[in-house]
């Protein structure tokens, strides 16, 4: 096991209350695996990551739980340790490639600096290495585009780079928070490919972060949906997608555009995310839900295995009967195009 | 780049002209006579007219104008004898001051070491307040150090500099006696004991401190929001995912990003400080641009009045050009066209 997060919560105390931005979340990766975590924007999936990697600010925050890398509890870490760990074992690219470099240095020396803080080298090595990533990650004349600003590159080249200066130093666990959002759809499609190809040569495991349950088919072994800052369902990705079993999971698989099917509008779930300020009782979707019960409102529904599949667990109050066959309805529509 | 320094000299020349041109206007607007000033109280015509024909106020404006233009550039012509025409070329001139005769150059050559110790010594003075103060505000929002910060802010804005001038003089210069009430020891040429380094230090810092509280409080609070912009920048969080250490977080992806504005203004601030800091330089009778410039008001002295401005509009057309030209080495982002 690689890393093991169990029941993490991160509070952040605002003026306004507290707000549970991740509250009591598990999950687990293997060597070498990549795990999706999929949700709308603030359900907590780049909070959970910004934990584990120690970034969120410490004045406001309190995190309970523990975050096991390697059997070591990362959220008990000390900052030195944390700062060891980071960009070392374990390294992050961010969503907006067009920000994530400073703007006032190279992208060599921003990539030597990475290289400095953690290996033991001389500046030529390390500029020698930052060369080689630069290529591995496929930018053209990288001899000469070394020592080029940010600015001179675009959104897709910017996000290689960032890619390059993650895996610089060979980590365990690389951290990919919505790496595509920001990029046209021609590029994204590149820049996953080639995470997946750097994960087969540096052997990392990934967590990919993402709204876009495309990419986590593409891309994922296991997927983690999340919903207002909890665990709805987790799944390996063939069984999510084959027998989803959560009705905020129905929702977002019944939301993609599908080629070949005409439609006026695409489906969506009614509402919006609830606060987490003041997170809704019982099953936080239940506002949202079509299938809500008088359960639903007021017990909150705990992480439970899914019968007769492994490893997939949802937290939904629904019997496995509905589940089942609201499943297979769910896939039926999606499947029309091709029996058209 | 060479390309862009010749334009923004061109440009610098047509900027110079058309403040000289204005001011002279101006001047001319004005409905007092300098003539009448220079010949004194008891005067009558005749010696009213002598003394305009002497300061050459009787010739019209624009050869008035075009004889300060050539002096400038220091090409000197006139009419001989009214037929023959002479041009010689000297060194260039700011022109005589109407009520003393003494030489602009000169007068400006005394009082510019002045302001520029107040200025650069002020500038220094609020960069070593404002620093600590904004970036360390900026790292403790809220805190105690950093509300107290904005009371300063606050109260260096509002306080004219008169009277913190005054204030200060009367405190630590008349009641504590720590420093010298008022006055200038030149650093470099002693007169008596009032010379060299430590007098002139000694002197300047109650100017100092005063010059520089206005400037102090805007640079922390501006300092201060730059910072805190910049560390919720995300190649701030890039730099610490990476494993940097605060420090160097700070120093090389924070400081570096949040400190560029403060280059630009600083150049702007000390510019427009060398065109005469008026109220700090009046109110501790330092014999600075400023101070030179009001005096010369209540003679209508027009030569010192030009000298002046042409002298600072100078200082600031330079100094602009070198924190572009110094921008350009600091931000890769601009490129010179």
């Amino acid at each position: 096991m690689l890393l093991d997060v169990q029941d993490l919560k991160t509070y952040f105390k605002t003026d306004d209350g507290t707000v549970k931005a991740v509250d009591g979340v598990s999950f687990s990766i293997e060597k070498g695996q990549t795990l999706g975590i999929v949700g709308e924007s603030g359900s907590g999936k780049s909070v959970t990551c910004l934990t584990i990697m120690g970034l969120n600010s410490k004045r406001n925050t309190v995190t309970t739980g523990q975050a096991l890398f390697n059997g070591e509890d990362l959220l008990k870490a000390s900052n030195r340790r944390l700062r060891e760990i980071r960009g070392n074992d374990i390294a992050m690219i961010f969503q907006d490639p067009m920000t994530s470099l400073n703007p006032v240095h190279t992208i060599g020396k921003q990539l030597v600096e990475a290289v400095m803080l953690h290996q033991d080298v001389t500046q030529a090595q390390a500029r020698a290495r930052a060369l080689d990533l630069l290529k591995a990650v496929g930018i053209p004349r990288a001899e000469r585009r070394i020592d080029d600003h940010p600015h001179q590159f675009s959104g897709g080249m910017r996000q290689r780079v960032m890619i390059a200066m993650a895996l610089i130093n060979d980590p365990d666990l690389l951290i990919a928070d919505e790496p595509t959002t920001a990029l046209d759809v021609t590029t994204q499609a590149q820049i996953l490919k080639l995470i997946e190809k750097m994960q087969l040569e540096f052997g990392s495991a990934v967590i990919i972060i993402t709204h876009d349950l495309g990419v986590v088919a593409e891309t994922a072994d296991d997927v983690v949906v999340m919903y207002a800052a909890k665990i709805a369902e987790r799944a390996p990705v063939d069984d999510l997608f084959n027998r989803p079993s959560h009705p905020y999971t129905w929702g977002l698989l019944g939301s993609l555009p599908r080629i070949g099917v005409d439609v006026d509008r695409l489906t969506q779930i009614p509402g919006s995310p609830p606060s987490l300020l003041n997170p809704p009782a019982g099953c936080r979707f239940h506002p949202r839900c079509e299938f809500v019960m008088p359960v639903c409102r007021t017990t909150q529904p705990e992480l439970r295995p899914v019968p007769g599949h492994r490893g997939h667990l949802d937290a939904c109050h629904l019997d496995d009967e509905t589940k089942e066959r609201e499943a297979r309805k769910l896939l039926e529509t999606m499947l029309v195009p091709e029996n058209v | 780049m060479t390309r862009y320094i010749i334009r923004r000299i061109l440009w610098a020349a047509v900027l110079l002209f058309s403040v000289t041109v204005v001011t002279f206007v101006i001047f001319f607007l004005t409905p007092t006579d300098p003539g009448k000033l220079v010949a004194g109280k008891g005067a009558g015509p005749d010696d009213v007219a002598r003394a305009r024909h002497y300061l050459g106020l009787d010739k019209p404006v624009p050869w008035q104008y075009a004889k300060f233009l050539g002096r400038l550039t220091g090409v000197r012509w006139d009419r001989h004898h009214n037929t023959i025409w002479y041009i010689k070329f000297k060194w260039p001139s700011l022109g005589q001051s109407f009520a003393t005769r003494q030489d602009v150059n000169q007068i400006v050559g005394h009082a510019a070491p002045v302001t520029a110790s107040l200025v650069f010594g002020g500038a220094l003075v609020w960069m070593l307040i404002a620093m600590p103060l904004g970036i360390l505000s900026a790292l403790r929002p809220r805190s105690m150090l950093d509300r107290l910060t904005m009371i300063f802010v606050l109260i260096g804005i509002s306080a004219h500099p008169v009277w913190i001038g005054l204030i200060f003089s009367f405190i630590f210069g008349y009641k504590l006696g720590l420093t010298p009430i008022t006055g200038y020891c030149n650093a470099i040429n002693p007169v008596g004991n009032c010379g060299g380094p430590a007098q002139w230090a000694y002197h300047m810092i109650l100017p100092w401190l005063t010059f520089a509280l206005l400037f102090a409080a805007l640079y922390a609070r501006m300092i201060r929001a730059n910072v805190t912009e910049a560390l919720n920048e995300d190649y701030v969080r890039t730099a610490r995912a990476k494993g940097a250490p605060e420090w160097q977080v700070m120093r090389s992806h924070v400081l570096r990003n949040a400190l560029l504005p403060v280059v630009t203004m600083l150049g702007m601030d000390i510019s427009v400080g060398l065109g005469g800091a008026v109220f700090t330089e009046s109110v501790y009778g330092l014999p600075g641009l400023g101070h030179t410039l009001v005096q010369s008001l209540d003679t209508v002295d027009l030569p010192i009045m030009i000298g002046i401005v042409v002298f600072a509009t100078t200082c600031i057309i330079l100094i602009n050009l070198m924190v572009d030209l110094l921008y350009a080495v600091i931000d890769p982002r601009i490129r010179l066209a």
